[in-house]
C-alpha cells in the first residue's frame, strides 16, 4: 500500500503571489511533506531571501532554531522565518528547492517540524540553512501556509504537499 | 499503473517507556530505509542506532549543527558499538533517518539523519556502519534514560525499481 501520497500541488502564476497555501488537510496521514521551489521578485537585501511559514494561519507560539552556510561562514540563531529561497536579485532563471516536514500533525501534542532549503545561483552568495522549528498548540495542523517574507513568489515557484500514512 | 515507491514496513506508538526499540525482520525487498522518530525522552540525551544486533566496535558518526547554548558545533565519534542519530528530549523532537542501499552484501551501510530537539537544537549526522551484511534489524538507544510513552516510531521502505 502506498503510504506516500499527493494532496495537493500549487504553482505561482504571472502575477506572482505574496503566499502559497494548502487548506484544508486531509486528517488522514501521519506526517505532511512539502517539497518547493521558491524564488521571490525581491532583493536580498530587502529580506527577498527568505519565506515565512504559518500552521492553520496562526503566528503565535512558534520558536525555531536554524544552522546556515553561506559558502564562507556558518552561523546560527533563533528567529522565526523559516528557509531561504532565491531572491530577486540572485542569478535568472534559478529557484530553490526546500522541503518541509511536520511528523504527527494530526496529535494533541506541540508540532515538531523541520526545514531543509538552499538558494545556490552559481555566484557569491548562497545559502543552505537546516531549521527545527516548533509550534507551541496541540491543535492538529489543517493548513500550511508559505509566505515571501517581502514582494511576492515569481510565477513558476512552486509548492507540493504529501502525506505520508504509517499504517 | 502508478507504483508505490514509499510503503509503511512498521509502526509502534509506545504503551510504556523504553530505553531501546528494535525494529526486526526487515524486508529485504526495498532500497533504502527511512525511519522516522516523533515523541519525547525522559531526560535530553543522544539516540543512537545499531544494525544486527552488532555490538562490535563498527560504527562511526560525523554531525554539525546548532542550539542555543553552545551554537554552532560540529563533532564526530569513531570505534563506537553504536552510532548517533539525533538528540533525544523531553520536549516534542522529530528525528528522520535514511539508511541508503540497506539490502546490498557488498558495502559498508551509511545513513543521514535530520534531528530536531524542540526549538532549541538542530543537526545532521551522517553515520556509517562497517559491516557488509544486509541490515535485517535495527536497534534504537535512548543514550540515558527512555523514549516517553507515546513516542511514535515508524519505518518505511523505498523502491528504486517497479
Amino acid at each position: 500500500m502506498a503510504a506516500y501520497n499527493l494532496i495537493a500541488t500549487t504553482t505561482v502564476g504571472s502575477s506572482g503571489a505574496a503566499s502559497i497555501v494548502f487548506s484544508g488537510i486531509p486528517q488522514t496521514y501521519t506526517d505532511l511533506k512539502v517539497v518547493m521551489s521558491l524564488r521571490s521578485n525581491t532583493a536580498d537585501a530587502s529580506s527577498g531571501y527568505y519565506f515565512d511559514v504559518f500552521l492553520n494561519g496562526v503566528s503565535a507560539n512558534r520558536s525555531g532554531r536554524y544552522v546556515q552556510g553561506n559558502g564562507s561562514v556558518i552561523g546560527n540563531g533563533s528567529y522565526t522565518p523559516w528557509g531561504v529561497q532565491t531572491s530577486g536579485d540572485m542569478t535568472a532563471s534559478v529557484f530553490s528547492s526546500g522541503e518541509m516536514c511536520i511528523p504527527n500533525y494530526t496529535g494533541s501534542s506541540y508540532k515538531s517540524f523541520s526545514t531543509d532549503s538552499v538558494q545556490e545561483n552559481n555566484a557569491t552568495l548562497s545559502r543552505l540553512v537546516l531549521v527545527a522549528g516548533l509550534w507551541s498548540d496541540t491543535a492538529a495542523v489543517t493548513s500550511i501556509t508559505l509566505t515571501a517574507a517581502a514582494g511576492l513568489f515569481v510565477q513558476y515557484s512552486s509548492a507540493t504537499l504529501y502525506g505520508i500514512k504509517n499504517s | 499503473m502508478a507504483v508505490s515507491a514509499y510503503e509503511v514496513i512498521s509502526t509502534q506508538t509506545l504503551s510504556t517507556t523504553a530505553a531501546t526499540v528494535t525494529l526486526s525482520s526487515i524486508p529485504q525487498t526495498y532500497t533504502d530505509l527511512v525511519l522516522v522518530l516523533r515523541g519525547t525522552s525522559t531526560v535530553d540525551d543522544t539516540i543512537m542506532m545499531q544494525f544486527n544486533s552488532d555490538t562490535g566496535s563498527n560504527y562511526s558518526w560525523t554531525q554539525f549543527g546548532a542550539d542555543g547554548g553552545s551554537g554552532v558545533f560540529s563533532s564526530r565519534g569513531s570505534g563506537l558499538t553504536s552510532f548517533r542519530i539525533g538528540y533525544g528530549n523531553t520536549g516534542q523532537g522529530s528525528h528522520i533517518t535514511q539508511v541508503i542501499n540497506y539490502s546490498n552484501a557488498t558495502t559498508f551501510k551509511t545513513s543521514l539523519s535530520r534531528s530536531n530537539k524542540g526549538a532549541d537544537d538542530v543537526r545532521a549526522i551522517v553515520g556509517l556502519w562497517r559491516n557488509t551484511n544486509a541490515i535485517t534489524s535495527l536497534t534504537i538507544i535512548q543514550t540515558s534514560g527512555s523514549f516517553a510513552t507515546g513516542t511514535t516510531i515508524s519505518l518505511y521502505g523505498i523502491k528504486a525499481s517497479a
